[in-house]
Parts: structure tokens; C-alpha cells; sequence
């Protein structure tokens, strides 16, 4: 409150003093009013005017009492202000006095200091003077001590050095001969200094002598050996020999190490792999704890050619081979590389030289090195674990990463990188292989299901790991198929799970060369998405098709119903099992496509393909069993010379039962899919009724001779407006479809036997009663009824042409005797 | 040809088994057989004129039986076979038989052919192929491009091999092969190879398709399984003398060398239903006709596997049909829906010079 009402005097006052240069447009417009009593324009003269003339009497007292009262006020502030102020200029006056006083003593002071250096100055120039003598007898004397401490130490060499010599104390004796060495050349001239050069020469060349000889035996160890070459170089030997043997020596122990590694890979005598089994089911067990263990038993013994799993040959290749190029290299580089850049034989180009004597030496046992661990990863068959195998990888990967640093410009880990890279591509395609087998042995466990309903609960455990749940159901054959198709579809999916999951252990984060954009790439879209999984699903729709081809001629070599599973696993595949593996695969593996991948729509397109050509042939196989039996039982009889028909034949009932089966099993897997809509009406009765009357005019008019032709025309015109029925067509992927179709087949080979036979009077009254009985049963089966009908008015139509003496029977007996059975 | 409206015979009866006449080389004739079991049956000479496209038609009676196969004599244009069925005492026997048309069945059609349709004449019978020993004749085969001495029957499971002597009045068996195996065998089709000197026959039973050595009556190949179902008809290739067409219930048509019958080397699957009859054109080997009760006819284009794989030697305008002409294999070049009209009538057989007939003529026969 208080510090607003003193911005507001400060602001008045502000404006009195014609301040407010801010020029805001606003306050500018409101300040022109002459009436405004706080702005700048204010005319009194005005102001007063319009108060008089505005304002009522009391207005204008009230007024005058508001402004006295803002007058006085105006004036309190301003006598604040003026007092505040007062009493800072005068503190402000004091403090300049006193200012004054404080310098003019200050003044004093310097004048004084100033006086007292210019003694010391003086003082210090005489003492100079006085000593200058005597240091400079100082320095010569010293410099004579200097020169006569080397000459001694130069008249002491020789002995020195064969002190050094005896001792084998190399380092020391080149070091105090280095030190001679330019003074010695400088006076030589002298004979004295001659002759003691030439001892030196004579002991050194001794020394070299000695230590060539160590050089070359070769059995010190990688430490004394770099000394060696480090007092040889100093000693002015030719680098480049010294390289060369420093490598040879270098090369023979690293090979000794390669043959051990060697030794390892090359298949070993069946002895040594029977006394190792416990020592290496070890490892294999320990791992059993992966998430892997569950895979193929082809993968639970490690491959039987080698001793070592292949971490532990890894690691001992790491450990022995790697690490002791690494020393070799790095031992290498600081004698001839670095310390010859700093030294005098950078001049040579020895470092050069040096390198590239290296860089060759490294490809070529780095080269060899390689070769060994592809031919150690080839062994490695199975499918087992695969993290031993991942790990291995990641173990080599990252220790050539040392060799690299070492090296920079070697091609050692590019090269290290593209054995991962076909390892894991092998990898890759060896997981195929394992699913596809897995998938045919799946396979054959159905068969066996299939073939063995009854037995396959007693056959124990043993009968089929994965097919444990279906076996233990297995008593009942029909029921079974579901359970065998979802087993079935179930450890396909698990299999190609896990087998992603042991794949995916390639592009983990910790392994070292995931980042590397082959295993973030290529190997995700093409390995693993491309070749694995594509693959595989191809794989399936392929071999479901051969079951097709094959199975065509040799007469149903496979099982209808396994050819029924599979259809119905392939259109699942179609419907849902392919978008689901491969979003799964897209999703684990992040897969980004740089090239064009196999879209899902083909692959359903092919499963659906697959599951239509299945479903075909299923038709196809049950219509020709049904087929055939109907073949042979009109074939073999006579039907000349037949008795009263008092019977359905029985082979009737076969096919009516045969149909209901398969009507059972096709529904087990499929839908019941649309028929057209009949209605309770349309029982065999009412059928019967309808077709029989269609049937007596028929036979009426054959066996009338008077116009043979004229019926047959009304007949055969009947016919061109009736449907054509396409026998062998494909069906849908509904019961009611398969059946219609497989019925149809029969049907129609019916028909066609029929059409190649005579037929005497009961001949033909057998044919009516089977047809009739085939009305009665089969007409529920299929989608539209008056197919039945059709083919079996034609089948009756066409024995009664084919019959000698065509009196058909009553409808009532046929009712009669089709319902006894 | 393309614009000519399609020619088409009725027969008043069904029928079953036809033949071309390839003894007569001036015209285009084809003979009919049919069936009825209650009124004679007849055999129809057919002659296409194809310049006028108008079809000619004699009728004889054959009043032996319902006829099942028919074939021409290879040199007599005035005989030739019939398989037949004969009821008689509510029994029905194949046999068959050789017939000779009476001399003037040309004139006399000629000059009134709505008398010669109400009083038509007889065949006249040449002999029974009959021994006595041997029934049920499933057809008869003229040795190819022979004198017309030599016919071969196949009855039940034996290969009758005929001589026919004194203008073919006498029929003496010279030689015979069965076919012995388990169960009753029974030879469904054959076909006489016009290779080899005409010294090999093939035959089909059930699903097997087997080749005899004429000279010596003995077996010189077999085929098993050649079909999944019953095998329905042979053909040889005309001009490559290995080369073997068989048709049958599989609805599959198959190509075979015989000199290795392991595998076909080449299925066609363009059928829908079982195929009754196959047969290559004569000239042309490419082409090959097949027939099928899905009521379809289907013509093909094998260039890889004919005579000349890489030739040009059909022209458009004899490929009867003047559509493209497609080189590739297993087009169909055309395939033609038959309308059931008189339904038993599926079987085209003998379709030898097809290739120079309407399909519309002799289609809806």
C-alpha cells in the first residue's frame, strides 16, 4: 500500500517535470483533455468553466473539499522528498572530505619505497662485481673434472665391457658402449683413442656375436627375445633380416599352437570317443538348462566327430592362438614399428617395411587359423543348442576385435565377420532341414495315428512324444482326427518358435556382432524371414501337393484322412497360421526390408491352393473307393437272369454307410456349409411320390412301340434344360460340399456301369429298389437334393432302356422292401 | 470351312461303336452302329461331302444283335466286323462276326432314299469269329494297312489271331494268347501297331496296358498301373513307332515310350469325367482327339512329343477349326461340350480322319 502510493507521487511528480517521455499513444490521447487535471494541457480556465457550468452547487463543494484535500497531500509528499534528499547529499559531502584526507598520507608512503629500491640496487651491482672472478674459475675447474671423468670412464671401457660380457649383462654393456661410441669415432685420429676403439670394436662384434646366437636358439621366452632384437637394432643390425627372423620365430610357435587346434577338429579314432562320453555328456547337460533343450533329439548328443564342444575349441583358440598373435603384434610394433619411428631409423623407412612384413604375416596364420574354425564349425551338425554355437561366434568375433585394434588396416575381422555371417547362414539352413524333417516325421506319426486308431493307447508311452495327448485319446478313431490336427499344428508352431528363439540368439544385444548391418538386415529379411520361415511354409503347401500327384496312380497310398487333415491344417495356415508366424518373425527379428520379401498374400494364396488341390483329391479318392465298389457290383452280376428283387443289395448299404462315415469324419474338421433350404416336406416320401410318376411315364413310353421317338425327344428336351453337373469339380471348403461331390462321383460311375449292361425285368426292378433306397439315405448329405434325384432318375431312366423286359415295380413294394432294409 | 453351318446326323437309336472306312479314299464315310434291344439295329454309312457340306446316308440292317464295336476291313471297303450282343432264351452272349454290305446299297439309296429307309437291306454274314471255345468278344482288329486277311478278337482273357480265307466265308484261329493272373482277367480294349510290320498288338485289362509279339504270341511289355482306374482305349502314335496314347477312368490321358514304361512322358488332365476314347490324327501326330462322358471332346496340341517337335507343318486351315494355332502342349485347341441329347451315346470311336471333319458332323451323332 504504502510503496503504491509512493510510485503514484513519484509518478505525479514524474509528470510535473515533464518526464514521461515514454509517449504511450494511449496516455498522449487521454492528456490532451484540457479538462484533465493531471495531464500536461491542463487549462484551469477551462476546467473551472465547465465545473461552473456542470456542476450543481453541492457538486462543486464537494469538489473543492476533494481537491484541498489532494493539494495537501501533494504537498506533504513533496516536503518528504525534499528532506530524504537532504540528507543524502550531505552524507555524500563527508565522504569526499574524508577520501581527501586518506590520499595525501598515501602519497607520503610511496615516495619513501621508492627511495629504498634505488639502495638495494646499488648494493646488489657491487656484490656482482666482487664475485665475478672467482666464478669463472669455478666453471673451468669443473669442465676439467667433467672431461677428465670421461676419460677415465673411456680408458675403463674395455674392462667394463668385458665385466658386462662375462656377466651377460648385454643391456648395460651396449649402453656404455653407445655413450663411447661418437667420442671414440670423433678422436680416433689419436693413437691412444685408436687403440681403445678397437677393443671395443672386438668385444662388441663378440657381444652381437652372443646374442645372434641367442636370437636364433629360439628357446627364450617372447620378453628376452624382444631384448634380444631391441640390442641387436641398437647395434646397427639390418632390420629388415632381424624382422624376418623375428617372424619366423614368431610363426613356428603359433603354428605349433594351430596344430593342436588341428588336432582337435580331425576326427578322432572311435577309442578316444568312447573313453570321452562322460567327460563330454557334461556340457551338454549343463546346458540342457537353455531355453533351446527342447529341440530335436537330433540335436541332444554333440556331433561325435569331435572331443571339445565348439566353445571350448573356441575358447582354446582364443586363449592360446589369438592371444599369442596379439603379443607377437603388439612385441612386434614396439620394436620395429614405434620405436623405430622415434629413433634414427625412421630415416630407413623401416617402419614400412616392417608393417607390411606384418600385415602379411598376420593374413597368412590368420588365414590358416579360419580355415580351422569353418571346418570346426561345419562339424558342428545338430541343432541342438544353439546358444553354445551363438556364444562361440560371439567369443571369436570378439577377441579378433583386439587383432583389429592392434592392427588397423588388416582384413582380419571383416574376414572374422563373414565366417559368422556363413555360420549363421549355415545355421540357418540347417533349422530348415530340422523343420522339415520334424514336419515329415510329424507327418508320419499322424499316418501311424491314423493306421493304428485302437492300438495307439495301448502302444504305451513310447508311441510318439508329440503325439502323447492324441495317442492317450486315441481309442476312438473319428474323434481323434481334431485332436491330431491341433497337436499336429500345435508342434509345428512350437517348433518353429523355438527354432526362432534359438535363431534369434544371432541378433541378441549382447553378442558382439549383432550390430553388424548383415545380422540387422540381410540376415533378419532374407535368412531368417526368406529361406527359414518362407521356406518352410512353402515346404508344407509343396509336400502337401506331392501327396496329390503322388498318391494319383498307386490307388490311395495315403490315408483320406490324413489327406483331409492337411487340407484343413492348410487352409488354417491360410486363414490365420501364416499372418501369425510371420508378424511373430517381423516382430522378434524387427525385420526391415531392404529387398522385396515374399508378402503374405502369395503364401496364403499357396496354402489355400494347397488345401483346395487336398480337399479335391480327398473327393476324388473317396468317390473312386465308392466308385469302385459300385463298379464291381454292377460288373459281376447277371443281370439277365436275376431273381425278384426281395432286398436292398447290400452293397446299397455299404455305400450309404461308407457315406455316413465319411459324412462323420468331414465333419470332425469342416463346417456343415450352406445346403439349399429344403423343407421338412421334402422327405423321401414326397420324393418318392414325385419321381416315381416321372419314372412310370418314362418307362410307359419306352415300351410302347408305337412312338418311340417322340418321348424320348420330351425326355431328352427335359434334359437340355436340367443343369449340367460337372462330375469331378472342385469343392468348397465345407462338409456339405465334399460330400455333395463324392456322392456325385458315384453316382455317376453308377450311371455309367449301368448304361453298359443288359438288364432283364428283374435286373431292372433290383436297380429301382437299390436307387430308392439310395434316395431314402443319401439325400441329407448334400447340398441340393434334386441332384439326387437327377442322377438317380437317370440311373433307374437308363436300365429301364437297357432292359430287355422293363416292368417296373410297384412304388409300395419298393417302399416296402426299402424300409425292411 | 469356319463359315459352313455344323452338319448333324440323328440316329433314331443309340449308338455306341463307329468307324471310318479307310478303304474307301475317295469319299469321307463313316460307319454307324446302334443299339436297341427291341428293334433291329442298323448300321448307318455316313459320307460327309465336305466341299458342299451336306452328309449322305445309307442304312443297312443288322439284325444279329446290338452292336458294341465296329471296324473296317482295311482293304475291302465292302466288309467289315461287328461285335454284337445276342439275347436269346433271356441269356445275352457277345460274338462277333464279318459282314459284307450287299453290292448295290449305293445305287438303290441314290435314287429313292426315303424307300431305302423304310426297306433297308441286310448284311450279309461272312462268318462267325467264333471257335466254339473262346465267347464274349470285346472287339475286333484289322491287321493296319493289310490285305484284309488278318484279324485279331480279343475274348474274355485270349487274343485271337484270324485267318480269314475264301473271300473271308472262313475263319480258322492260327494263333492265340491268354492272359493267365489271378482273378477273371478280361481284356477291356486293343489296339494293332502299325509298326514293327505289323507284328505287335497292345492290349488293355482293368488297369494294366500290355504288348504281345504277334509272331511268336507272347508278351513284350506291360505296363502296370497305367491307370489309376480302368483303362478305356489305346492308340499308337502313327508315326513314331515307341509312342503310345491311352485313355481311361482317372479322367487322365497318357503318353507312353514303351521302351520305358516307368513313368508317361506326358499326362494331360483336362477331363472332368472318365475318358472313353483317344485317338491321334493320322497325318498329323500332334493332334489328338479324346472324348470323355463329362460330354466333352477335346482336341490337343502335342508338338513336343509328335514326329516333328520343332516343324510347321500345320497349316491354320487344316486344323479344322481355324482358331490359333497354338504350339504350345497341353492346350487344348479346342474342346467342344456335347449336349446329352440321346445320352448314351458318348463314345466317338474311330475318329481316324477327324481332322478333316466338321466337328459339328459327327459329334452330335
Amino acid at each position: 500500500m504504502e510503496s503504491s502510493r509512493k510510485r503514484r507521487v513519484h509518478g505525479m511528480l514524474k509528470l510535473y517535470y515533464g518526464m514521461n517521455e515514454e509517449g504511450k499513444a494511449a496516455e498522449q490521447a487521454k492528456s490532451l483533455d484540457p479538462c484533465d487535471i493531471n495531464g500536461p494541457h491542463f487549462d484551469h480556465e477551462v476546467f473551472l468553466n465547465k465545473l461552473r457550468r456542470e456542476c450543481s452547487l453541492a457538486e462543486l463543494m464537494d469538489q473543492e473539499t476533494c481537491m484541498v484535500k489532494q493539494i495537501r497531500s501533494l504537498d506533504s509528499d513533496m516536503q518528504t522528498l525534499v528532506y530524504e534528499n537532504y540528507n543524502k547529499f550531505i552524507s555524500a559531502t563527508d565522504t569526499i572530505r574524508k577520501m581527501k584526507n586518506d590520499f595525501k598520507k598515501m602519497e607520503d608512503e610511496m615516495d619513501g619505497l621508492s627511495a629504498n629500491m634505488a639502495a638495494i640496487t646499488d648494493f646488489s651491482a657491487s656484490i656482482s662485481g666482487t664475485l665475478q672472478d672467482q666464478h669463472a674459475q669455478i666453471t673451468k675447474l669443473s669442465g676439467v673434472h667433467t672431461l677428465l671423468r670421461k676419460l677415465q670412464f673411456l680408458f675403463e671401457l674395455p674392462a667394463r665391457l668385458n665385466k658386462c660380457l662375462e656377466l651377460q649383462a648385454f643391456a648395460q654393456a651396449v649402453r656404455s658402449h653407445r655413450r663411447a661410441r661418437c667420442v671414440l669415432q670423433q678422436y680416433s685420429h689419436l693413437p691412444s683413442f685408436k687403440g681403445i676403439q678397437d677393443d671395443c670394436h672386438a668385444i662388441m662384434d663378440k657381444l652381437a656375436q652372443e646374442l645372434r646366437q641367442k636370437f636364433r636358439d629360439g628357446g627364450s621366452s617372447a620378453k628376452d627375445l624382444s631384448e634380444c632384437v631391441e640390442l641387436l637394432l641398437q647395434l646397427d643390425e639390418p632390420a629388415e633380416e632381424l624382422c624376418d627372423k623375428f617372424l619366423s620365430h614368431a610363426r613356428s610357435r603359433l603354428e605349433l599352437e594351430l596344430q593342436a587346434l588341428e588336432a582337435e577338429i580331425t576326427p578322432c579314432p572311435s577309442a578316444s570317443a568312447v573313453k570321452d562320453p562322460p567327460a563330454r555328456r557334461l556340457p551338454s547337460a549343463a546346458a540342457a538348462g537353455s531355453p533351446t533343450d527342447n529341440l530335436p533329439k537330433t540335436g541332444a548328443t554333440p556331433s561325435p566327430t569331435s572331443n571339445t564342444d565348439i566353445l571350448e575349441f573356441i575358447d582354446r583358440g582364443c586363449n592360446e592362438f589369438v592371444s599369442s598373435l596379439c603379443l607377437v603384434i603388439t612385441s612386434y610394433q614396439e620394436l620395429f614399428i614405434t620405436h623405430a619411428q622415434t629413433g634414427e631409423l625412421a630415416s630407413k623407412n623401416i617402419p614400412q617395411m616392417a608393417s607390411a612384413k606384418l600385415n602379411a604375416f598376420v593374413d597368412d596364420l590368420a588365414a590358416r587359423y579360419f580355415s580351422l574354425v569353418e571346418r570346426r564349425i561345419q562339424e558342428e551338425k545338430g541343432v541342438g543348442d544353439n546358444s553354445l554355437l551363438v556364444r562361440a561366434l560371439d567369443r571369436f568375433h570378439r577377441r579378433l576385435q583386439a587383432v583389429t585394434k592392434l592392427l588397423p588396416g588388416s582384413a582380419v575381422a571383416h574376414r572374422g565377420t563373414e565366417i559368422v555371417m556363413r555360420a549363421a547362414t549355415e545355421r540357418v539352413k540347417q533349422y530348415l532341414s530340422a523343420l522339415q524333417s520334424f514336419y515329415m516325421d510329424s507327418l508320419t506319426d499322424v499316418r501311424q495315428a491314423l493306421a493304428t486308431p485302437r492300438l495307439a493307447g495301448a502302444s504305451g508311452p513310447g508311441g510318439g512324444a508329440h503325439f502323447g495327448g492324441a495317442a492317450a485319446s486315441g481309442r476312438d478313431a473319428p474323434t481323434s482326427l481334431p485332436e491330431l490336427l491341433s497337436s499336429l499344428s500345435a508342434s509345428i508352431l512350437n517348433q518353429i518358435k523355438s527354432v526362432l528363439a534359438s535363431v534369434h540368439l544371432f541378433t541378441a544385444k549382447d553378442i558382439t556382432f549383432s550390430n553388424k548391418p548383415y545380422f540387422k538386415g540381410e540376415f533378419c529379411s532374407q535368412g531368417v524371414r526368406e529361406s527359414l520361415v518362407v521356406n518352410f511354409i512353402k515346404f508344407v503347401c509343396q509336400s502337401s501337393r506331392q501327396f496329390c500327384d503322388n498318391a494319383g496312380d498307386k490307388g490311395g497310398s495315403t490315408p483320406p484322412a490324413l489327406l483331409l487333415l492337411l487340407s484343413r491344417l492348410c487352409l488354417d495356415y491360410e486363414t490365420s497360421t501364416i499372418t501369425y508366424i510371420l508378424t511373430l518373425t517381423d516382430e522378434q527379428f524387427l525385420v526391415q526390408h531392404h529387398s522385396p520379401v515374399t508378402p503374405v498374400t502369395t503364401l496364403c494364396a499357396e496354402a489355400r491352393e494347397a488345401a483346395q488341390k487336398l480337399l479335391n483329391h480327398y473327393v476324388k479318392v473317396q468317390g473312386l473307393i465308392i466308385s469302385q465298389m459300385l463298379r464291381k457290383s454292377v460288373e459281376t452280376r447277371d443281370w439277365v437272369n436275376t431273381i425278384e428283387p426281395r432286398n436292398v443289395r447290400a452293397v446299397m448299404k455299404r455305400v450309404v454307410e461308407d457315406t455316413t462315415s465319411i459324412d462323420v469324419q468331414v465333419g470332425l474338421l469342416y463346417e456343415e456349409g450352406v445346403r439349399k433350404a429344403h423343407s421338412s416336406d421334402s422327405s423321401k416320401r414326397t420324393f418318392s411320390v414325385y419321381s416315381s410318376s416321372r419314372q412310370q411315364a418314362r418307362y410307359a413310353a419306352s415300351y410302347t412301340p408305337s412312338a418311340p421317338m417322340d418321348t424320348n425327344l420330351l425326355s431328352n428336351i427335359h434334359k437340355l434344360f436340367s443343369e449340367r453337373i460337372d462330375i469331378f469339380s472342385s469343392v468348397e471348403f465345407n462338409k456339405v460340399s465334399v460330400i455333395t461331390g463324392i456322392i456325385k462321383i458315384s453316382l455317376k460311375t453308377f450311371l455309367e456301369c449301368v448304361r453298359l449292361r443288359t438288364f432283364g425285368r428283374f435286373g431292372l426292378q433290383q436297380i429301382q429298389v437299390d436307387c430308392h433306397y439310395l434316395q431314402m439315405y443319401l439325400w441329407r448329405f448334400v447340398s441340393d437334393e434334386n441332384l439326387v434325384h437327377f442322377l438317380l432318375d437317370e440311373i433307374v431312366g437308363s436300365s429301364a432302356h437297357r432292359c430287355l423286359d422293363p416292368a417296373p415295380m410297384e412304388q409300395s413294394v419298393i417302399e416296402v422292401i426299402c424300409e425292411r432294409g | 470351312m469356319e463359315d459352313d453351318a455344323p452338319v448333324i446326323y440323328g440316329l433314331e437309336f443309340q449308338a455306341r461303336a463307329l468307324t471310318a472306312q479307310t478303304a474307301e479314299t475317295d469319299a469321307i464315310r463313316f460307319l454307324v452302329g446302334t443299339q436297341s434291344l427291341k428293334f433291329d439295329n442298323q448300321i448307318h454309312i455316313i459320307d460327309f461331302d465336305d466341299e458342299n457340306n451336306i452328309i449322305n446316308k445309307n442304312v443297312l440292317l443288322h439284325r444279329a444283335g446290338e452292336i458294341w464295336h465296329i471296324g473296317a476291313s482295311p482293304a475291302d471297303k465292302a466288309v467289315l466286323t461287328t461285335c454284337y450282343n445276342k439275347t436269346s432264351d433271356s441269356r445275352v452272349v457277345s460274338c462277333a462276326a464279318v459282314w459284307r454290305m450287299p453290292s448295290d446299297w449305293e445305287t438303290g439309296s441314290n435314287e429313292s432314299p426315303d424307300d431305302s429307309a423304310h426297306n433297308p437291306q441286310t448284311l450279309e454274314l461272312l462268318c462267325h469269329l467264333d471257335d466254339g471255345a473262346h465267347s464274349n468278344a470285346a472287339c475286333v482288329l484289322w491287321e493296319p494297312m493289310g490285305d484284309g486277311k488278318r484279324v485279331i478278337s480279343l475274348a474274355d482273357n485270349h487274343a485271337l489271331l484270324w485267318d480269314l480265307q475264301e473271300s473271308s466265308t472262313q475263319a480258322t484261329v492260327s494263333s492265340s494268347a491268354t492272359l493267365e493272373g489271378k482273378g477273371q482277367l478280361k481284356f477291356t480294349s486293343g489296339k494293332w501297331s502299325p509298326h514293327h510290320n505289323c507284328s505287335q498288338l497292345a492290349t488293355a485289362n482293368d488297369t494294366a496296358i500290355r504288348g504281345w509279339d504277334l509272331r511268336s504270341m507272347s508278351q513284350i511289355y506291360c505296363i502296370e498301373n497305367a491307370h489309376g482306374q480302368l483303362v478305356r482305349d489305346l492308340d499308337f502314335n502313327p508315326n513314331r513307332q515307341y509312342y503310345l496314347a491311352s485313355c481311361g477312368d482317372d479322367c487322365k490321358v497318357k503318353f507312353w515310350d514303351v521302351r520305358n514304361v516307368q513313368e508317361p512322358v506326358k499326362t494331360l488332365e483336362e477331363h472332368s469325367h472318365w475318358v472313353w476314347s483317344v485317338r491321334y490324327n493320322h497325318s498329323h501326330d500332334q493332334l489328338v482327339l479324346t472324348a470323355s462322358s463329362d460330354s466333352r471332346l477335346i482336341l490337343s496340341n502335342m508338338v513336343s512329343i509328335s514326329s516333328e517337335p520343332f516343324g510347321h507343318l500345320v497349316d491354320d486351315e487344316e486344323l479344322s477349326e481355324g482358331e490359333e494355332n497354338h504350339h504350345e502342349d497341353n492346350a487344348p485347341l479346342w474342346s467342344l461340350p456335347i449336349r446329352p441329347l440321346t445320352p448314351p451315346v458318348r463314345t466317338v470311336r474311330g475318329l481316324d480322319t477327324a481332322y478333316r471333319t466338321p466337328p459339328g458332323c459327327n459329334l452330335t451323332l
